[in-house]
């Protein structure tokens, strides 16, 4: 049965089983890549995206589920419109591997869009979901405290 | 690879460069051209193994894994410094596998196994590639040995591939060499006229450029600076293409099942698996399934389904205690090696003597990308897509699984979503092979899930310690080291080589023998326990279990001694060497040291020397209502040259991270041989909660360059435990610290 999902603003048909999470309906059958598999049980965050602006980890939700319209990192901002985070991102030089950081980003976006200057213990609470194995924790905290005063001047 | 061989062979460029100004390539090194591997479209030259120019600028083939450690960034800063392009004009490919492409720091100090700081990787390296002819196979991203090899060897390319420029702008202008410049991809004569390097190119190749001097530091435009890296803006915008990403028209999804226990499978029933939604077919590997669908998820979903009866024995012990036992036991058998044997260790001599045994368990590499390879089979050959550390080693396993010869192979390195050795190995390249070659014609991408990444991984191995110590005068005047763990060189060897070295394993012990402390009566003693669970190499290798036993208990002795662990670290390096010296007082005035402390915090000193660069790091643990939190941390370390300051920063601090994470929580343990933890949830690593605010000095005493990627893993645990021993009195001898600490997470 096919499925209708809004993704990035561009409506969908999706020809798949009603359980198939969300996390591989983006990447296999609609190829945005940007969101990845880390563990497959809500752990790791790597595969947040937002539905109806609420970080949701995607590998959670099934197709058949989704609620609302679906942002993804590809959505969110590309390399030639820069979302401010992303820009943020870039300022800081937060990237290693770069495996987690479409997660990290998405997660962060969505704690600015509700807590616009957040305290440091805001920005540990909301990003503790989110595993970066190379360690960029103290750039990520820099670059969400960086983004929120853009947000506010 | 499909392009070697053919293509003519050719000199390399820098092959009959004479080079001067110290930088003294080995002539060993020079006088072995190599095949490059390289063959452009029209329009574009490759004037050796590293830069293509064409009319739309550089191209520079940087053959190294982009794991994280942003070595394409600097070894485009390398090549750009001598070639006089703009930095952020070069365009940077990972290219093939190529026997041109070899580590040159692996091998150089493989075969002049020149002593006191030679790794022991490369010492192994050494007798293996000597013996089997496989020097130039050592195309491997490892052992932080990036800028150390890129350091000479890219500027070196840089400069004669402008010099040849030069000779044929010359000719054509009738101008002496002497009176041409260079700047911005371009020849430049005196008269203003100016001729565009890809005007140039196709006339330069095999020309021989004369005597080579490297510019000073002095005239530095790009090294020394911290640039932005050239895979951020795509790693921030989820365009990267990981291996995970690679997408092909008619591409299927495939998911693994292979045998818990390592061992065999005796048969498999996968009716129900078949007749599931998107399933197109099922895959008897041998040792495991793999499953064919139109999603990955529908293909993981069946593989939980097909029902396997597995068989066999795990061939090594089926517990991690008779693991433990079995290293235990080998402290009576024979010593493996004794890389160092100074004065009198044997008596006691009247010292006050300390002692102690220390112990870590198995870990896990655990990438954020679990292992994942495309591949597809056609007329043509086969095309492989994977993140290699060594994708010479890959290419050829792939090559054999395939049924095809080694031309016919085409493998592209993707960037790696993490690795940490873990992409070393060969394993996941070849089963994604093996799964194409049921499918001829059609591509496959194979993604682990992280049940099977995790319980399918290469380890690095639990050790044991057993330490004694002299103190005379308030000083450390003996040390004696005996470290007992299974062998990992040699089972990467066979997997790499098909053989294993006969000298012993120097990396059951490394970082013991060779730390910058004058201690006069001095022992260190590997022994190699005979057992075989799958072990690999990982982030430090022996350093990362090394470096914990040696600095928590060098903190033993001083505080047997009744000295400020600081100041007799201090004293011991004083008169080895400077450069460690240098790192301590760094981060003595750094965290303040000698300051008023704050109520409820312990600290904790360590310093290790790794890969050519001594790292200090002072950590701060605070007492928050009974659980322990992580504060702050002060790291200095000297790699003699800091090519990239910001970049290293990022190394040392997720290098910081990544101990740490090891020391507080991670511990892989075995039960019928069958892996205990699956996902992160059985294996926590560190999260930002829990990770301290880390800040970074860099010294540039040392005259040699160190390296990076890896020098901030082995100080984390024991500045850890030194940290918790200031805070508690108590003595952590035992990781993961999380048994006995409740840590903040």
């Amino acid at each position: 049965m096919a499925h209708t999902l809004t993704v990035n603003g561009t409506s969908h048909q999706v020809d798949l089983p009603a359980e198939v999470p969300l996390l591989w309906v983006l990447r296999d059958a609609l190829n945005l890549t940007g969101t990845k598999y880390g563990c497959g049980v809500a752990a790791c965050g790597a595969c947040t995206v937002q539905i109806g602006g609420e970080a949701v980890r995607s590998c959670q939700v099934a197709l058949a589920d989704v609620w609302d319209e679906v942002t993804t990192i590809e959505g969110l901002g590309t390399p030639e419109a820069l979302h401010r985070l992303q820009q943020a991102w870039i300022d800081h030089q937060v990237a290693q591997c770069g495996y987690c950081q479409s997660g990290q980003i998405m997660q962060a976006a969505a704690l600015l869009a509700q807590v616009p200057s957040p305290t440091d213990a805001e920005i540990d609470d909301a990003m503790a979901g989110n595993l970066c194995r190379c360690g960029t924790y103290p750039r990520i905290r820099a670059a969400i405290r960086a983004a929120a005063q853009t947000q506010e001047g | 690879m499909a392009s070697i061989g053919k293509i003519a062979r050719r000199t390399f460029l820098f092959g009959a460069v004479a080079v001067a100004g110290g930088a003294a390539f080995g002539a060993w090194y020079v006088s072995r051209p190599l095949a490059n591997p390289l063959r452009p479209g029209a329009g574009e030259t490759a004037m050796n193994a590293f830069v293509v120019i064409g009319e739309d600028g550089v191209t520079l083939v940087a053959p190294r894994a982009e794991m994280g450690q942003g070595v394409q960034t600097t070894w485009a800063a390398l090549l750009a410094e001598e070639l006089d392009v703009a930095w952020e004009d070069v365009r940077v490919i990972h290219g093939p596998p190529a026997t041109a492409y070899y580590n040159t720091v692996l091998g150089k100090e493989a075969v002049a196994g020149s002593g006191y700081d030679t790794s022991a990787l490369a010492h192994n390296f050494g007798e293996l590639v000597g013996k089997a002819g496989r020097f130039f196979d050592l195309q491997v991203t490892g052992g932080s040995t990036s800028m150390k090899d890129g350091y000479e060897r890219l500027r070196i390319t840089g400069a004669a591939t402008r010099e040849a420029l030069k000779q044929v702008a010359a000719r054509r202008l009738g101008i002496a060499v002497p009176q041409l410049t260079t700047e911005n991809g371009q020849v430049i004569a005196a008269d203003g006229r100016a001729l565009p390097y890809a005007a140039l190119a196709a006339a330069a190749g095999g020309i021989e450029t004369p005597e080579i001097v490297l510019r000073p530091r002095s005239e530095w435009k790009y090294l020394g600076t911290s640039l932005p890296r050239i895979d951020m803006v795509a790693k921030c915008t989820g365009t990267a293409e990981f291996a995970i990403d690679v997408r092909l028209e008619g591409m299927r999804f495939a998911a693994v099942r292979r045998a818990p226990h390592r061992g065999g499978m005796h048969d498999f029933d996968s009716r129900a698996a078949e007749r599931m939604p998107g399933v197109e077919k099922i895959v008897d590997l041998g040792d495991g399934i793999a499953v064919i669908a139109t999603n990955t998820w529908l293909a993981q979903r069946a593989a939980d389904a097909v029902e396997i009866r597995w068989q066999g024995a795990s061939g090594y012990p089926s517990t991690t205690e008779a693991m433990f036992e079995a290293m235990a036991e080998a402290f009576d058998g024979e010593v493996d090696s004794t890389l160092r044997d100074d004065g009198q260790t044997d008596t006691v001599n009247g010292y006050l003597e300390v002692s102690a045994e220390y112990r870590v368990p198995f870990v896990a590499h655990a990438p954020m990308e679990p292992m994942t390879a495309a591949a597809l089979i056609d007329a043509e050959g086969l095309k492989i897509w994977a993140g290699s550390q060594a994708p010479l080693f890959a290419a050829r396993a792939c090559a054999e699984a395939a049924g095809v010869s080694d031309d016919r192979v085409q493998f592209t390195t993707t960037y790696m979503g993490g690795a940490f050795g873990r992409r070393g190995e060969l394993d996941f390249a070849v089963i994604a092979t093996r799964i194409a070659r049921a499918v001829p014609g059609t591509p496959v991408q194979v993604t682990w899930s992280r049940e099977e990444d995790m319980t399918h991984d290469f380890y690095r191995p639990g050790a044991i310690a057993r330490l004694r110590g002299g103190i005379a005068g308030g000083k450390a005047v003996m040390f004696d080291a005996q470290v007992s763990a299974p062998s990992v060189t040699r089972q990467v060897m066979r997997r790499w080589m098909g053989t294993a070295p006969s000298r012993p394993d120097g990396i059951i012990v490394e970082g013991l023998a060779d730390q910058p402390y004058r201690i006069p009566n001095y022992r260190v003693r590997g022994y190699a326990a005979d057992i075989q669970p799958p072990l690999g190499y990982w982030r430090s290798v022996g350093h990362s279990h090394n470096g914990f036993f040696h600095e928590s208990f060098i903190d033993e002795m001083a505080n047997a001694a009744g000295a400020d662990p600081l100041d007799f670290r201090m004293r011991l390096t004083r008169e080895e060497w400077e450069p460690a010296y240098g790192v301590l007082e760094a981060v003595r005035e750094m965290s303040d040291w000698d300051g008023a402390r704050p109520e409820g915090t312990g600290r904790g000193v360590a310093l290790c020397y790794s890969y050519g660069t001594p790292v200090a790091v002072v950590l701060e643990v605070a007492d928050r209502e009974g659980r322990v939190a992580l504060t702050r941390a002060w790291v200095a370390a000297d790699p003699g040259v800091a090519l990239d300051p910001r970049n290293i920063e990022a190394q040392l601090t997720g290098g910081l991270a990544f101990g740490l994470s090891a020391a507080i929580g991670e511990e892989i343990t075995f039960a019928r041989g069958i892996v205990q933890q699956r996902n992160f949830p059985d294996y926590e690593p560190l999260r930002i909660t829990a990770m301290p605010e880390v800040s970074v000095r860099l010294l540039e005493r040392q005259a040699r360059i160190g390296g990076i990627g890896e020098v901030a893993v082995p100080p984390a645990a024991p500045a850890l435990a030194n940290a918790l021993f200031d805070l508690t009195g108590e003595r952590l001898r035992t990781l993961p610290l999380r048994h006995r600490v409740d840590f903040v997470t």
